[in-house]
């Protein structure tokens, strides 16, 4: 803009009268209606694929839905209610839990420490970290294979290592428990290095002169890590165990593929590792086909969801101050 | 200050304790696949490959059970278009919502993110019933279309572009006379290459990996993709160990491929979006 130096008012520019040719038009046009255009391609395919069927599921939830049967009698909510009373479906709900219990709470607090590890002066810094994370790139059907074979009971890998310090074979595709480590191993494998990385980049962000001081005071490196790492670091320990409570809960591949035979999506002969999206898969596929079943389990089990992610960070809060730091970015 | 955080012969040994947890199930996963079966009964465990591996590949691309040959062609045509597809449209969506104005855009903004929060499961039913009317249940489109957009995709390329584009450089662009589809691919696409590419990493490893839906909509055991060809592998009566582990190292080669090459970036992007999320 100019700067006017003398003190007359400013001459107006003569009003111009002119039509808007046609280029002007067109980008006009394109400057308001062309970011539309842009973004359309998501929310039509989400649309059709992804929030319809969301909402269908609802739908046929109510449904006595048989992939067979010509007509599907509108039924309300007895497929839920035939649901709460199924103690098969609370058995998946209580190995889901289970698994998800041993597995994400020792994941976490080693991913933890071994981002402490990787956070320091490191030779071949870059080289650490794939290692740790190559485990997040591989095959879940093809790594849930091999870990099958590993917990073999006769000639698996993990009861010779047992064998050694005395303790004798374990059935892991027998034992509800021992079938439950077996498959929280596999996710805690696949999982631990993909969450240290995401803690190195939290610890990488808090400010180094804060240990100087805590160092200066005499705090120690434990200390250190429990008063200034963990605390500064609670916005991404939420995160993590947001994304592992939605993960977790959903398992399906790891247990799926450790059983392995025809009756392999019932998780073992008496559903040892059975998870709720198996018992989904169970109802609304092969061998029965009810889709309306099928349906209710789904939507119960993002219920489940839900609940577990509020409480978790409702237990998370409780353990210290406020998570300000991510809110602000 | 500096010995704080120098890393201590015992950091390194817990390094290497860690690394070799985390590589050996993939090493042990090629040591059979390059023997005989009768690895699998050896005591102690045989730690070296051997020399089997191509009479294990010949088997299983003979194995009429897993249409293991099949499954890869069609694991490389669905990982293919699914990430040129997801990067194209993030990108594209990713600039609107970045850098241009129009009424509604946050409300959109949050739409997607919410996408971001529904588990998948959550879908499967109806998108099966969905696919029966479109007749595409046993064929790759059944796979391929309901994953062509992704929220994650669009909210990671709208972090990054509003940060790596510079919005002066777009007006300069517009006062040359450029309309906005060509700011998108002479001045956004460009500027946005890095994010990109690391999107197209991660959707490229997330589908061929993906287990779930393939396995509801693909029932025909001829025309698999390469993780279900894996299933009919492993659920097989009988018990060829270093056949089907044979399979499980081919159809994890490319993701580790990918990452060997591209380990860097996949890290970068893993961590820039953590301290963003």
């Amino acid at each position: 803009m100019a700067v006017q130096l003398d003190a007359r008012p400013p001459v107006a520019p003569a009003p111009r009268h002119t039509r808007p040719t046609r280029g002007v038009r067109l980008s006009r046009f394109d400057t308001k209606y062309s970011p539309y255009l842009y973004i359309a391609p998501f929310f039509l395919l989400f649309g059709v694929f992804g929030a319809y069927p969301l909402a269908y599921t609802f739908w046929v939830s109510l449904h006595d839905w048989d992939l067979l049967g010509a007509e599907h009698p509108f039924i309300g909510l007895d497929n839920y209610s035939q649901l709460l009373a199924d103690p098969d479906f609370w058995h998946s709900v209580v190995n889901t839990l289970g698994i998800f219990v041993i597995s994400t709470v020792p994941q976490l607090l080693a991913a933890l420490w071994l981002a402490n590890l990787l956070n320091r002066q490191l030779r071949a810094r870059t080289t650490w970290r794939m290692a740790v994370l190559v485990p997040n790139v591989t095959s879940t059907a093809a790594v849930a294979i091999v870990f099958a074979v590993l917990f073999g009971r006769e000639f698996g890998m993990i009861n010779w290592l047992l064998d050694h310090v005395g303790i004798s074979a374990i059935d892991w595709k027998a034992n509800r428990f021992a079938a439950w480590v077996a498959i929280s191993t596999m996710v805690d494998w696949r999982w631990t290095g993909y969450n240290a990385l995401i803690f190195l980049a939290a610890m990488q962000a808090i400010p180094r002169d804060l240990y100087e001081s805590a160092s200066i005071d005499g705090a120690g490196r434990a200390r250190q890590f429990w008063s200034i790492t963990v605390p500064l670091l609670k916005p991404t320990i939420v995160f993590a165990v947001i994304i592992s409570t939605i993960g977790g809960l959903q398992l399906f591949t790891e247990p799926r593929m450790f059983n392995s035979g025809t009756n392999a999506i019932r998780g073992g002969p008496l559903r040892e590792s059975q998870t709720v999206t198996m018992y989904m898969f169970e109802n609304a596929f092969a061998p029965h086909y009810n889709f309306g079943y099928g349906s209710a389990i789904a939507w119960l089990l993002f219920a489940l969801i839900a609940v577990v992610a509020a409480i978790n960070v409702l237990l998370l809060r409780r353990l210290g101050g406020g998570a300000r730091k991510e809110v602000s970015r | 200050m500096t010995r704080l955080w120098s890393a201590s012969r015992l950091t390194y040994l817990a390094l290497i304790l860690s690394a070799a947890l985390s590589i050996f199930p993939i090493y042990w996963m090629f040591v059979v696949a390059s023997r005989t079966s009768d690895a699998m009964g050896q005591v102690p465990p045989p730690l070296t490959p051997g020399g089997n591996l191509g009479a294990n590949i010949a088997r299983l691309f003979d194995n009429t059970d897993a249409y293991f040959l099949t499954g890869l062609i069609n694991s490389t045509i669905v990982a293919v278009t699914v990430t040129v597809s997801v990067v194209f449209f993030s990108t594209l969506a990713g600039f609107a919502f970045a850098k241009l104005r129009f009424g509604g855009r946050n409300a959109l903004l949050l739409a997607i993110v919410a996408t971001m929060m529904v588990p998948t499961q959550l879908g499967v039913i109806p998108l099966y019933l969905l696919m029966t009317k479109l007749n595409w249940n046993d064929r790759l489109p059944a796979v391929i279309v309901p994953a062509l957009v992704t929220g994650f995709g669009v909210f990671m390329m709208r972090q990054y572009a509003g940060q790596a584009v510079s919005t002066e450089l777009i007006e300069a662009a517009r006062m040359d006379g450029c309309n906005t589809a060509r700011i998108y691919w002479n001045v956004v696409l460009p500027a946005l290459r890095p994010a990109a590419a690391v999107l197209g990493l991660l959707t490229f490893m997330t589908t061929w990996n993906d287990f779930l839906w393939p396995y509801a909509v693909l029932n025909d055991p001829e025309n698999p993709t390469v993780q279900l060809s894996l299933r009919a592998l492993s659920d097989g009566y009988y018990q060829d160990m270093s056949q089907v582990f044979t399979g499980t190292a081919i159809a994890t080669l490319p993701l580790l491929l990918v990452f060997v090459v591209f380990g860097r970036q996949i890290i970068g992007g893993i961590m820039e979006g953590a301290v963003k999320a």
